[in-house]
Formats: C-alpha cells, sequence, structure tokens
C-alpha cells in the first residue's frame, strides 16, 4: 500500500497518523478485529439505536441548557420581554427558562429538542426492551445485558422526572409534591424520606438545585457508563440475528461495521437528529411560560404528567381510597397511595428484571442462543408480555382520566370504574387471545409449509373436477418456518427414588414442571420432513401440476392467462 | 409456470431418494444463505452515477441548511415578542433539520445503493474461555491469594473486611446528618394557623369580612402574616384553606361543633391523598374536586370523600369572626393537614 507512488497527500498523512498513533497504543490489533465486524440488518434493531442516539441529542442539547439554566430556587421579579409575567416573583429557575426561551437565540428550540428527545429516548427504550423481550433476545449469554438494559431504563425514568422539574414552574412543582405524597406513605421511614428529598419540609430552598446534580451529573454520568457496557456486551456477544437461510447460533450474518453500518448507522444518528429538531421547531412542548412559577396554592385542571410517569398516575387515580387507609397500632398505612405508588411498580419492575431468570429457570435451557425466536414460536412468552403492556396502557389511559372525560363529555367517575374493572380483567384476557393467536399464526405456518402458497390458479381436470394450484415454498422460504425447535415441557422425576428415598428437591422440580407445562403444554411444532413428504403425497395433485397430471381439459386461453399472471406475479 | 413445477418434482425426488436412502431426518436442515440478489446500480451504471449524485445532492441539503441555521440566527433574533420568538423558533428549527437531515439521508442511501450487500458470515464462538484459560485464571488467583496469606492469617481477613465495611460511615453520617435539614418531622403537624390569624385573600394578603362572602363563592385563602415568615414558600404549603359560604340550611354536618361561621366553612386546600392543591369547586353539589387524582369531597357533610382515591375528608379550620367583623381561626388545624404518613395519628 505504502508503495503506491500515486497516493495522495491526504492518504500520506493519515497513515502517518496512524503509525504515530499504533506505534504508541497498538491500535492496529483494534482496528483489524473491529472495522469489519459484522452486523445483522432488520428493522426492529434500529429501536435500541434511536434510544442511544436520543440520548447523544441530550448530551449535546443539554450542555447547551447548563450555560443559560440557573438552577437556583432563590426568588426574583422577573423583567423580560414576556409581558404577562412582567413583575411576577418567581425563582431563579423559571426565570432563567423564560429568559432561555424567550431572549437566547435557538434557546427555545434546544430546549423543546431537549424535551422531545427525552420522551423519544424513553419511548425507543421501551420499545427497544419490547423487542428483546418479545423475540428472546434475552436469553443466555445475554441475561446479564438484559440487566444492564433495565437499569438504564430505570435511570432513564430518573433522567426524564429529575429534568421535567427543574423549570420549577407549577405543574412540575404538583408533581413533586405528589412525589413527596408518594414518599411520605412508605411505612415507618416515610417522613424521613420525604424530608431527605426536600432538605426539610415540602418544597424548601435545595430540591431544585439537589435535581439538577442529579440530572446533569449523577443520572447521565450512570447512563454513559452503562450503555458503554451495554454496547462491549454487544460486541462480546455478536448481536442476535433472526432466524433465515444461512443464519445459525454458530455465525452471525449482516454487514460489516466499516463501512456500511459507518454510514447507515452515523446516517441514522442524523436522521434522529433531524427529527427531533423539526419537531423542536414545529410542536410546542411544555410552554411553563403558561403555567407560571411554582406557588403551593394553585393548580392547573386537566394536568399530564410527561408520557412515561402516566401508568403510575393512572394507579394513583384507580386506586380507591375508601377502607383501604389502614390504621395499626395507631401507626397509619395507606393502602391507596403504597399499592399504585410503590407495591405495583415495585413488583412490575422486579419481574420485568427477573424474567430471563425466571424463563431460564422454567425452561432448564443453559445452551446460548444467538437466533430471535419469532414471537409466535413462544406463545406463552408472547401472551405474558402482552398482558402486561396492556396492564401498563389501561394505567396510562387512566392517567389521562380528565382529558378523556372533558374530550369525550364522559363522566370521569365511569370512566374510572371501567378502568378499575379493565385493570383486573383486559391483562388475562389480552393474555388468552394473544396466546391463541400465536399458536394459530404456527398452525398457519404449518398450513403455508405443507400446502405451499395459494396461487389463485383455478385448473379443471378431464374428470371435470376444479382444483386450485398451491405453489410450494421454496426452501429458504420455508425455513424461516420451520427453523424453530419443537419444545416440551420438561420432565418430572418421581418424587421417590428405585429404593423409595424421598428426593431431595422434588418440590421445587414438581413446581417447574407445572409451570413449564403452562410455557409448552399448548404448542404447535414446526413441519418435519417426513410430514411434508406425507402431505405431498395424498394431496399431490393439488400441489402438482406436474407433467403426470397435466390437466387436459384446461382451456388453452384460459392456460395463457395464467402464464402471463405467473410471469406478472415473478417480476 | 415451469420453476414452480420444477421446484416440487425436486424436493419430492429428494425425499423419494432419501426413502430409499435410508430415513427422512428429524428437522429440515439450513438451505444457506440465499443467492445474492444484484441491485439496480450494481448492474446499471447509470442507476450508480444517479445514485452518486443523489447523495451528493442530498448533502448539499444539508450544507444548505447549515447555512440557513446562521442567517436564521443572524437575520431573526426572538425579538420582544412572542410572535418574533416562534418565528425565529421555526426558522432555526427547520434549517437545522436540513442540516441534520441532509447528512443522514445521504449517508443511508450512499449505503444503500454503492456499498456492498453482499452479505457476509462471521463465527460465533461460545462466551466461556477454554478449559485451560480457566485453569490459568484458577491458578494465577490461586497463587495470588497464597501470596497474600489471606487463607493462612485470618485476623488480617476480619480486620480488612472490618475497616473497608465501616470506612464509608466517614463519608454517609455527615451527609445524612444534614440532607434532610434539621430532621425535625414533627413539623407536619403544624400550621401557622392559631387563635385570631385573619383569614386574608390569596395571593394579596387582604383580609376577608364575614359580610363579603356571599353565598357560593368560594375564596382561596392564606393566614395573615404569611409572607411575614421566614420559611413563608413551606408555611403556604400547609396553611392554604379553601373556604366557602353555604346556605346553613345545606350544611348536613361539620368536623366539630360550632367550626363554621353562618354557614362560611373553610377547609385545608391540601389533598389527604398525596398533597395536590383541591382547588375545583362546584357550586351546585358542594363538591370539591382534586384535579390531579379526582378525589371529591362534599364540603356540606363535613368534606367527606364522595369518589376517588382519597380516604380522609379535608381537616376543617374552624373559622369565627373578630370585633372588626373579619373572619379568623379559632386555632390550628385539629390534625395534621395533607397525605398520610406513619406517625401522623401519634
Amino acid at each position: 500500500m505504502s508503495q503506491n507512488t500515486t497516493q495522495s497527500r491526504g492518504a500520506t498523512a493519515a497513515a502517518a497518523t496512524a503509525d504515530y498513533l499504533d506505534q504508541r497504543t497498538g491500535i492496529g490489533i483494534a482496528v483489524k478485529n473491529f472495522a469489519r465486524k459484522v452486523f445483522p440488518d432488520h428493522w426492529s434493531f434500529l429501536l435500541g439505536e434511536i434510544a442511544l442516539y436520543s440520548f447523544l441529542v441530550l448530551v449535546l442539547t443539554g450542555i447547551f441548557l447548563t450555560f443559560f439554566f440557573v438552577p437556583s430556587m432563590g426568588m426574583t421579579v422577573y423583567e423580560g420581554p414576556f409581558a404577562p409575567m412582567d413583575g411576577v416573583e418567581m425563582s431563579e429557575a423559571f426565570a432563567s427558562v423564560l429568559n432561555i426561551s424567550f431572549e437566547v437565540t435557538g434557546g427555545l428550540l434546544i430546549r423543546q429538542i431537549h424535551h422531545w428527545a427525552a420522551l423519544l429516548f424513553i419511548a425507543a427504550i421501551v420499545t427497544h426492551m419490547m423487542r428483546v423481550f418479545f423475540t428472546g433476545a434475552f436469553r443466555k449469554p445475554r441475561e446479564v445485558n438484559w440487566l444492564v438494559g433495565f437499569v438504564l431504563m430505570l435511570l432513564g425514568l430518573a433522567a426524564g422526572f429529575s429534568g421535567y422539574s427543574l423549570p420549577d414552574d407549577v405543574l412540575s412543582g404538583n408533581g413533586l409534591r405528589i412525589a413527596d405524597g408518594v414518599a411520605r406513605s412508605i411505612p415507618i421511614v416515610g417522613s424521613y424520606a420525604s424530608f431527605l428529598l426536600f432538605g426539610g419540609e415540602f418544597p424548601g430552598e435545595v430540591i431544585i438545585p439537589r435535581l439538577y446534580a442529579v440530572h446533569i451529573l449523577l443520572v447521565p454520568g450512570l447512563i454513559l457508563a452503562l450503555v458503554g457496557l451495554h454496547l462491549l456486551l454487544v460486541v462480546l456477544h455478536k448481536h442476535t440475528h433472526y432466524a433465515g437461510p444461512g443464519r445459525t447460533e454458530r455465525n452471525v450474518v449482516g454487514y460489516p461495521l466499516f463501512p456500511v453500518y459507518v454510514a447507515k448507522a452515523g446516517g441514522f444518528f442524523f436522521i434522529v437528529f433531524g427529527v427531533l429538531a423539526l419537531m423542536g421547531a414545529t410542536m410546542t412542548i411544555n410552554p411553563v411560560w403558561n403555567y407560571g412559577p411554582y406557588d403551593p396554592s394553585p393548580v392547573s385542571a386537566g394536568a399530564q404528567p410527561d408520557w412515561y410517569m402516566l401508568f403510575l398516575e393512572g394507579g394513583l387515580r384507580l386506586m380507591p381510597g375508601q377502607g383501604t387507609e389502614w390504621v395499626i397500632a395507631g401507626f397509619t398505612i395507606p393502602m391507596n397511595i403504597l399499592v399504585p405508588g410503590v407495591i405495583i411498580p415495585g413488583l412490575l419492575f422486579t419481574v420485568l428484571g427477573a424474567y430471563p431468570f425466571v424463563e431460564a429457570w422454567v425452561t432448564g435451557d443453559r445452551r446460548e442462543h444467538h437466533i430471535a425466536e419469532r414471537p409466535r414460536n413462544n406463545p406463552v412468552r408472547t401472551g405474558v408480555g402482552v398482558a402486561t403492556l396492556t396492564a401498563f396502557f389501561v394505567l396510562v389511559v387512566a392517567g389521562s382520566n380528565d382529558i378523556l372525560a372533558t374530550h369525550f363529555g364522559l363522566s370521569i367517575n365511569d370512566i374510572t370504574w371501567v378502568l378499575r374493572v379493565a385493570l383486573i380483567v383486559a391483562p388475562p384476557v389480552a393474555f388468552w387471545a394473544t396466546k391463541r393467536i400465536c399458536l394459530g399464526l404456527q398452525r398457519k405456518d404449518r398450513e403455508l409449509v405443507l400446502h405451499g402458497h395459494e396461487t389463485g390458479r383455478i385448473v379443471r381436470f378431464a374428470s371435470g373436477e376444479y382444483i386450485e394450484v398451491h405453489r410450494p415454498l421454496d426452501e429458504y422460504e420455508r425455513w424461516v418456518r420451520v427453523a424453530h425447535e419443537p419444545k416440551r415441557p420438561v420432565a418430572l422425576l418421581p418424587a421417590y427414588d428405585e429404593r423409595g428415598v424421598r428426593r431431595k428437591g422434588y418440590r421445587r422440580d414438581a413446581l417447574r414442571a407445572r409451570v413449564s407445562r403452562i410455557f409448552f403444554e399448548d404448542r404447535v411444532d414446526p413441519v418435519t420432513p417426513a410430514e411434508l413428504v406425507a402431505a405431498q403425497a395424498h394431496g399431490e395433485h393439488d400441489a402438482l401440476p406436474s407433467a403426470s397430471a397435466e390437466p387436459v381439459g384446461a382451456l388453452p386461453a384460459a392456460e395463457a392467462a395464467v402464464d402471463r399472471g405467473a410471469d406478472a406475479h415473478q417480476a | 409456470m415451469s420453476t414452480e413445477h420444477s421446484q416440487s418434482t425436486e424436493l419430492t425426488a429428494a425425499a423419494t431418494h432419501r426413502d430409499v436412502a435410508g430415513p427422512l431426518p428429524e428437522r429440515f436442515e439450513n438451505p444457506g444463505l440465499e443467492p445474492h440478489r444484484p441491485r439496480l446500480t450494481d448492474e446499471d451504471p447509470g442507476a450508480a452515477r444517479r445514485a452518486t449524485r443523489q447523495v451528493a445532492a442530498l448533502f448539499g441539503v444539508s450544507v444548505l441548511g447549515t447555512i440557513g441555521v446562521i442567517v436564521a440566527h443572524v437575520a431573526f433574533p426572538p425579538g420582544d415578542s412572542v410572535a418574533s420568538m416562534r418565528t425565529s423558533n421555526l426558522l432555526l428549527g427547520a434549517a437545522l433539520f436540513l442540516s441534520l437531515i441532509g447528512i443522514g439521508t445521504a449517508a443511508v442511501h450512499w449505503a444503500k445503493t454503492l456499498m456492498s450487500d453482499h452479505e457476509v458470515v462471521e463465527a460465533r464462538h461460545p462466551q466461556k474461555s477454554s478449559p485451560e484459560v480457566r485453569e490459568g485464571a484458577i491458578a494465577v488467583l490461586r497463587e495470588g491469594a497464597e501470596d497474600s496469606g489471606i487463607a493462612r492469617r485470618g485476623v488480617l481477613k476480619g480486620a480488612m473486611i472490618s475497616a473497608l465495611a465501616l470506612f464509608p460511615l466517614g463519608l454517609a453520617v455527615p451527609l445524612i446528618g444534614e440532607v434532610g435539614g434539621d430532621w425535625n418531622v414533627g413539623a407536619f403537624r403544624h400550621t401557622m394557623w392559631k387563635r385570631g390569624t385573619r383569614l386574608t385573600r390569596d395571593p394579596s394578603g387582604t383580609p376577608i369580612k364575614a359580610e363579603d362572602v356571599t353565598v357560593g363563592s368560594a375564596f382561596h385563602v392564606i393566614p395573615d402574616g404569611l409572607r411575614e415568615q421566614e420559611h413563608w414558600i413551606e408555611e403556604k404549603a400547609k396553611a392554604v384553606v379553601l373556604m366557602v359560604r353555604l346556605d346553613p340550611a345545606d350544611l348536613k354536618s361539620e368536623q366539630g361543633e360550632g367550626w363554621s361561621y353562618d354557614g362560611i366553612v373553610a377547609f385545608s386546600k391540601i389533598c389527604t391523598h398525596v398533597g395536590c392543591p383541591v382547588a375545583l369547586y362546584e357550586q351546585q353539589t358542594h363538591h370539591l374536586l382534586c384535579p390531579c387524582h379526582q378525589s371529591t369531597f362534599d364540603i356540606a357533610d363535613g368534606a367527606r370523600v364522595v369518589f376517588g382515591p382519597a380516604s380522609r375528608p379535608l381537616p376543617q379550620l374552624p373559622i369565627t369572626v373578630d370585633d372588626e367583623g373579619y373572619l379568623v381561626a379559632q386555632s390550628d388545624f385539629h390534625e395534621p393537614i395533607g397525605p398520610s404518613y406513619w406517625e401522623r395519628l401519634k
């Protein structure tokens, strides 16, 4: 390469720089191993990228905002171009947000991009998590990375909530007050938790500076570190790929990092950033100047938190208050707050974090998995996921029950009651329906593999019989539908061994066998080669109008029309 | 037509062949990568040239967008009105959008049309290290542990663990001591209302005469002298009151004998659920609705909870009038206001 005398000055300079770096860092080995690393291609793999890029946008726009934001609860009187607030007493934090919005060129744009990016960040994390969940991409060896991602989601929520409260407006102030109410409800330590947050009684004078430290240092620092770990593990494990021709558990099929993914992923960062810029330019978000500075007395009707907090808000709204505040030995246990504010989210997050380990235990599967499953091929897991999302969705809707009431002219009490019932009833129904749909789709896959595609070609035989010609799947198309392993519930060894001694661990095994039956009792196995041959043998004239079964009675004109149709199809 | 026939015939033939050769496999075998399908730009140099021009044009859009940002920054400052601020925001944002989306679409278009789309296969290896490496690692650790003597000298282990476990206290104790202010959680019990404190309008602080309160009207009330308090905002967060005059005939019950004055009732405005200000008063039903979580209280009936997630009535402030006819408090609230907490009744 260096012998090439016609190389440009740029290439010479690049080579010199590379040589300089390599002599001091030995980076050559990393470039050699990493630059052509293969990543598989699928639209659903972009969800995690959107999360990463919105995080980068958050960091970039966040740095901009720190230059102008004043994290202080000291009181000041506003004097600025926004006339309705002229002469109003407010915290310096709120005044600086007005300054960013009205006086700093591009300030409002960056603020709005920052807020939209935060909403997109968490939406992308959640959908990315859904993709990983529904395709079983959390299975060995990726359980640890699932946990890392799970913690990243919690950190994302913490980042969102702490940032949301910083402008010190009346809307976010009431959000903090709700957080204070939930903190106080915790048995024994509740009052102290409230004092810990606010440095004394609510609202105090330290919550904004404290949230600022959390929002710009603590949480983003942790997110950055964990994103690094998350990506490192992706590189170590190599990305999962979907079942397809040539894709196995022992390889990864895709395109090289350099140049294809440098261009695609790098370009995608700019696309995400560009779309967020367009949103910031055209869609108003969190216009705090309309809400006014925080004051403990006023509150606005129709108040909504950011979307990712709606499920907590919805839980608080749905829980009935009558008889749910317990007093035991003179101590107050407000279950009306504890259940929706602490217990349900606690359970939800624990189950979410622990799921890969639960499934590994149920299946007893200790092998590595690198092929992402099609959701239909694991109906119970898919059903559990959809049921959880249904509960989440009911809570999100409940968090907007007042908006629903005013927009659709409905009774708030009726909406609340319907949603209370839905929270209990809808998830099991969703589970059952999803499981049936998955099994149905699996049967459809079998049907397709065994009998091929309907072609719409009706052929008449000499006997007068009409049949529709089916086109068999080619082996690549078929493979996607037969690649998955047939699954069986784990077998339970008897309680007593051959010498009549009760086996240790039998009860645990029995529980596992029961759960395993729930998972795999109802199942549809993939088509085997023998089944395909059998299907073709008895349905031969269906699938194979070949030379021996040439329909003698077919009209030449119809035949020609059919040919044209087939050609058009292939083109 | 002929393709589909021949394929299925081959399959049957293969299956038949297997029947002769031996039993069919349990499962299908992976057919291997699909043959590569060339793109238009792979085969048609004209298309490739077109794609190159498109990519270059998209980068050009980005350059124009960046220039647009600079132009918008100079020519359209936020100005002194909401309208000029909106214009500035829209133009800056639209130009920034072009600047970014140009680069993004150019790069993706380049990758999809001009870079190789031949799939590459890379082998995976099991995550776990080989037995030799594992043995080596264990040997290294064992050697280190041996060298340190931690197994033989038990006292070292105990001393080290104690020291390491205790040292965080050096940071944690001062932090915990200070992070909660004075840690006086008993402050939840009291507000600044006391016997004789005048009820004043929020936020002006002007006192209210009983005769000024007409039937059906609602007043947002703060205690007199609030702004002179050192921590007035914390005091306000506890002391805010909603006051309504009802027709005395409508008053079904109150929380204490003689706590109202001639149909005027005053309740803590802080919701007993999670502490939002309960601010929506429905004159016809005498219901008070919390806009945050829709707890509904009947103020004609001692602020009884009629719907929603709150468990307890809003605490009532006992009121009367002073010699000059101004409304005053008889005392502080008789229970802690706001959301429930563990030691509330202690």
